[in-house]
């Protein structure tokens, strides 16, 4: 045993031993800075949970989350629906534009709809040239802007998990309800959307865990307006100079993850049950 | 037959129309960025029937442009290389040892894929400003500095890619070459790498990219002398937006638009020869 061990630790030691230096290590000197900066104490965990500001930073955070969620999950629901089950043309178009936006970098989508919905952007001159408001409608530098760009980004990651949840799914069981003379809709309420709830459950978890962590899509669409736990991070650390607080809130973002993993774990296994 | 007459457990009209604005809302960032790309003006705004070529010219003309390019292609292919060697030495070594203690490792590598960037941000700052005296090399705002945060951000996904390509290999072409008096090394350069490279030159590419357009954990462990090319774009979308972003940002979706299109080109001629021969 120990023999073998000598001939694969040269393989299995040099990745880890790297992140245990630069990574795990680092990661115990932010969490103490949480507790000794600027003094020792858990004060700014407490400041997490009575300070004004922080409070309605994560309750936004929360908020914007959620309701990304439900967007990203409900648009690449019907993606995935009629990529799995649609006639060959239209799954081919969806494939391209699922895959386009995934491979381009994060900057150029929010890019993108800042030029859309910006004051003087796109669709704000368009609506004016058509004479359907007199003044731009705010879309940016606010929440709106945040959400838009982040179901954007959040899209194909949740549309790749629920195509395998679908392939997964028997056609002959849709075939068979049809032939029993169910409508599309029952078929779809009854049949497809109870088989996929393990699917439905594992996308919003991904799609809501990368939103928690998700920074530059709000910085660049909500511009320092409605600011979301990981630019408040950010701002702490580089504008505020409060490491101790920037580090208690990276701690419990951490330990949300950690916890909604857990969940998935679950739900995965789950899956496999029912399987 | 009966179900191509109902076709009821077919997508029916009213999904076609919720995924085609689903498909509209994809593109329409990306289709939006063309025409402002081409505006005579100097600031950001549609062409409104004037245009011009003058932002793409300032991607060369402004050193800026160019020094951000060629700055982020090399730390790309350092960092790739770092991460695909560092990649396939632990992915064989979980390919050879299976047990309890190689996944525990395999768990603790896959830790920065799993955590939100921002705390992989903060932690790698961390390190880094407490290594300007120590290791002045690797420390904050150096080059030696980003390829560190990029290899620890890619690493994983590299080691994925790569693990998905030595499961397909045949454990058995090992055990033969072993048998026939191959040493480990000899086997693992001569036998199980070569079955696997495709999977080492997709991890390269994954790496590759993935630290091409890293803006996360580069936006905390750089300031003022290291200015990667998603770094300049950030800087120039802050304030006074330069149109110039829109140039770059039309060459890159054209570069990323064409290799799939190649992919799926080489991928479909392949399929025709094959059926040709079979």
């Amino acid at each position: 045993m120990s023999n073998t061990w000598g001939r694969y630790a040269i393989l299995l030691a040099p990745l880890p031993l790297l992140l245990v230096l630069v990574y795990v290590l680092p990661f115990l000197g932010v969490a103490k800075w949480s507790f000794t900066d600027p003094e020792v104490g858990l004060g700014q965990y407490v400041r997490v949970f009575t300070d004004e500001t922080v409070r309605s930073v994560v309750i936004r955070t929360a908020r914007v989350c959620a309701i990304v969620t439900i967007a990203s999950v409900t648009l690449a629901y019907a993606i995935s629906y009629n990529w799995v089950f649609g006639p060959p043309g239209r799954q081919r178009l969806i494939e391209y534009c699922v895959l386009i936006p995934f491979w381009i970098s994060v900057l150029i989508r929010a890019f993108g709809w800042l030029i859309l919905l910006r004051n003087n952007g796109i669709i704000n001159s368009a609506l004016m040239d058509i004479g359907l408001i007199s003044r731009p409608i705010t879309m940016v530098r606010n929440e709106f802007g945040s959400i838009v760009g982040m179901t954007h980004f959040l899209v194909p990651f949740a549309v790749f998990p629920l195509a395998s949840a679908m392939r997964q799914v028997d056609a002959r069981v849709l075939q068979a309800a049809s032939g029993l003379g169910a409508g599309r809709m029952r078929i779809f309420w009854t049949v497809t959307v109870p088989m996929t709830l393990p699917g439905i459950i594992g996308a919003a978890l991904i799609v809501y865990v990368f939103a928690i962590g998700f920074f530059i899509t709000p910085a660049i669409l909500s511009g320092g307006r409605s600011v979301m736990v990981a630019e408040f991070i950010y701002l702490q650390l580089f504008q505020t100079v409060n490491w101790g607080l920037a580090s208690a809130l990276s701690v419990m973002l951490l330990v949300v993850v950690v916890l909604l993993g857990f969940v998935l774990h679950k739900v995965v296994r789950l899956d496999k049950l029912f399987g | 037959m009966a179900k191509q007459q109902l076709g009821t457990d077919k997508p029916g009209w009213m999904s076609a129309v919720i995924v085609y604005i689903a498909i509209i809302f994809l593109l329409m960032p990306l289709v939006a960025i063309v025409p402002v790309s081409f505006t005579a003006q100097r600031f950001l705004s549609m062409p409104e029937g004037e245009y011009s070529l003058r932002h793409y010219q300032a991607l060369f003309t402004n050193p800026i442009w160019g020094q951000s390019i060629r700055l982020s292609l090399i730390i790309g292919v350092i960092a790739s290389a770092i991460s695909t060697f560092l990649a396939v030495l632990f992915g064989l070594g979980l390919w050879y040892v299976r047990n309890r203690f190689s996944i525990a490792l395999a768990a603790l590598v896959f830790l920065p894929m799993v955590m939100p960037p921002v705390v992989s941000a903060i932690i790698i700052y961390f390190f880094e400003t407490s290594m300007v005296d120590v290791m002045p090399w690797i420390a904050f705002d150096t080059v030696g500095g980003v390829v560190l945060g990029h290899v620890v951000v890619a690493t994983p996904f590299a080691l994925v890619t790569f693990l998905v390509a030595l499961s397909r290999v045949d454990k058995r072409i090992d055990m033969a070459a072993r048998g026939l008096g191959a040493s480990l090394w000899q086997s693992i350069f001569w036998v199980v790498l070569p079955n696997a490279r495709f999977g080492i030159i997709s991890a390269a590419f994954l790496a590759f990219i993935l630290s091409w357009e890293e803006i996360a954990v580069t936006l905390f462990i750089t300031s003022f002398n290291v200015v990667t090319l998603p770094r300049q774009m950030w800087n120039g979308m802050r304030d006074n937006i330069d149109p110039a972003i829109a140039a770059i940002s039309v060459i890159l979706i054209s570069i990323t638009v064409l290799a799939i299109l190649t992919r799926d080109i080489l991928r479909w001629r392949n399929a025709a020869r094959a059926r040709k021969a079979g």
